[in-house]
């Protein structure tokens, strides 16, 4: 019997297959296609303190196999998203981590004092790393000093129980540093990578085609940046659990994604040109270590670690 | 999965038709469709959104839902280069669909290019209810002009505009509507075509106190509401402006509750701007 099952920091998951964060909403649009009780987890939108309007449009630019968007966090602000999100999600029985988004580290204290007492969460993903800020400083995840602010926030008032993953971007100079930070702040597992800051320059208007100019890229164009950030780290830390995504579309990608080390992989914008791509993934990945010889997803993370002499 | 049961040049597009099962039976003038584009191994992430053209129920051969398709980018260029017998992936019907007036009313339909294709579906609709249907198309010039014979038939009248005056009266659809608007004593606008000519067709059934429904477009990752991409600043009615998605909340909305002129940026007073 194959034991899909696999686990974050203290949190466990049935299967290691998630959406991913902004790529999914509240999971309430693809619940039309699927049940949601399939996916290891649903990832929620980041959710920031306030409601926020996100930036202005064009917000989409599709490039060479991925696409590049700068959204601005749009969301409903953290309390009518308890109100309204959360008790939806319990009630659909699917698995919850919830991301959070701040401003400040301030910001990230109170989103946990406000998520401490829900019940029915799994795990909390911590997002330093969004690009789509007015101002690219407020990118926790790009300084040692800020990326440990944020986290040390959110462990000082999470409590004891929710296991947080800290969200990292690979547009640092050393991803390996940063994830050593926020380990040592409080992470229990980091998740690699979000979107890698990108620009498109519309060649009629000759200007930016986003209205944010920048815009995070996103889809298999960056697959080798997340199989070389989740290596990197998990080469430093192999104790450390990562949450590894970056244009994920099938199992044989996801299978590139546990053989560089993560424990489990998180499907984003496959789900906007396929709503049933997390669950395509999910039987495939299965399929796909079934077939290399695998009992277990856990015997596979890292695999692509083990030493040249090893014949298997 | 859908197979392709035509594939027809007309004028500047191709007209093409889709074996879709019991999904036709769903699909309300107004829906769009999104297909997967460029084959398994395609560097085109995203789906394509068309607007339905028209759907049929053929009984026990199963639904057709037809599409125009304007070949202009990579994704459409393949498409109009699949030959009938082709499968192809088709999420449909999305999006909401023009709101159907419960008493007969004159309307007017306003369509830009191939955003003529949903309005002849519409207007059959519109003509069963017992509505007077009348139709302005327009385009840069007479190949652009999607207009097909038994499309025509469900129109009371037809006024044609070409900017370079190749078919029709040269000019474009906002110089003929106002003349249209009084003399046929029109009571709603119904329009569908590029975002610059509906919001110069909203000027004018503002001023001409018509309501004014329109088919609005931004560029969509999604087309399911997932991705919060093709938001458009539009005041709700409660007077409060929100960045909703063209995908779930339109592409059909009112036109006066559209902020036209934020262009780039957010409205001020905007939900959730800071």
């Amino acid at each position: 019997m194959f034991n899909y099952q696999t686990s974050l920091g203290q949190a466990e998951f049935e299967n290691p297959i998630f959406t991913a964060s902004g790529c999914a909403g509240s999971g309430k649009e693809l619940s039309q296609f699927f049940d949601l009780t399939q996916l290891g987890a649903v990832v929620t939108k980041s959710i920031m303190l306030k409601a926020r309007s996100g930036r202005a449009t064009p917000r989409m630019a599709e490039t060479p196999s991925g696409m590049l968007n700068s959204i601005g966090l749009q969301g409903p602000g953290i309390d009518q998203f308890l109100e309204v999100d959360i008790p939806w999600l319990r009630e659909q029985g699917a698995t919850i981590v919830v991301s959070i988004a701040g401003e400040s580290a301030e910001d990230y204290a109170v989103l946990a004092r406000k998520l401490r007492a829900v019940p029915g969460l799994t795990a909390l993903e911590v997002n330093i790393s969004c690009p789509n800020v007015e101002n690219r400083g407020q990118v926790f995840a790009c300084h040692p000093a800020s990326a440990r602010a944020a986290i040390e926030a959110v462990r000082r008032n999470i409590g004891g129980e929710l296991p947080i993953i800290a969200k990292l971007t690979p547009d640092v100079t050393s991803i390996v540093e940063i994830a050593q930070e926020v380990v040592a702040a409080g992470a229990d597992s980091i998740a690699l990578i979000n979107t890698v800051l990108g620009m498109v320059i519309d060649t009629n208007t000759m200007r930016p085609k986003l209205a944010g100019k920048t815009g995070g890229l996103s889809g298999p164009a960056i697959r080798p940046i997340a199989v070389r950030a989740i290596y990197q780290v998990h080469e430093a830390m192999p104790h450390v659990k990562i949450l590894g995504m970056g244009g994920v579309s099938s199992g044989r990608d996801a299978f590139e994604l546990i053989l560089a080390g993560a424990s489990a992989v998180s499907v984003g914008t496959a789900t906007f040109g396929n709503p049933l791509a997390v669950i395509k993934v999910k039987e495939e990945l299965k399929t796909e270590l079934i077939e290399h010889g695998f009992d277990s997803l856990r015997e596979a993370v890292g695999y692509a670690h083990r030493s040249e002499g090893s014949l298997f | 999965m859908a197979e392709i049961v035509s594939n027809k040049k007309v004028g500047a597009y191709n007209h093409m038709g889709f074996s879709v099962g019991e999904i036709a039976n769903s699909c309300k003038p107004g829906n769009f469709v999104a297909i997967a584009v460029g084959g398994e191994n395609s560097q085109l992430v995203l789906r394509r959104a068309f607007a339905i053209y028209r759907t049929f129920d053929r009984g026990s051969s199963g639904g057709l839902l037809e599409i125009v398709v304007a070949p202009h980018g990579a994704g459409s260029i393949w498409l109009t280069n699949q030959v009938p017998g082709t499968k192809i992936d088709l999420i449909a019907p999305l999006g909401t669909a023009f709101g159907i007036p419960t008493e007969p009313v004159r309307a007017l339909l306003v369509g830009g290019g191939y955003g003529s294709a949903p309005l002849f579906g519409l207007s059959e609709v519109l003509k069963n209810r017992g509505c007077r249907v009348d139709m302005v198309l327009g385009a840069s010039t007479a190949m652009k002009i999607y207009a097909p014979l038994d499309g025509k038939r469900s129109v009371s009248s037809l006024t044609i505009t070409t900017e370079d005056g190749s078919t029709g009266t040269a000019g474009k659809v906002t110089d003929v509507l106002a003349e249209i608007i009084e003399s046929s004593s029109v009571d709603i606008i119904y329009s569908c075509g590029p975002m610059g000519m509906l919001e110069a067709i909203n000027k004018i059934a503002v001023d001409l106190n018509v309501v004014h429904q329109c088919s609005i477009e931004e560029s969509m990752a999604c087309g399911i509401g997932v991705c919060m991409t093709c938001v458009l600043p539009i005041k709700g009615e409660d007077g409060v402006i929100r960045m909703l998605r063209s995908c779930i909340d339109g592409p059909v909305v009112d036109g006066e509750s559209v902020i036209w002129d934020s262009k780039r940026t957010i409205p001020e007073g905007t939900w959730g701007a800071n």
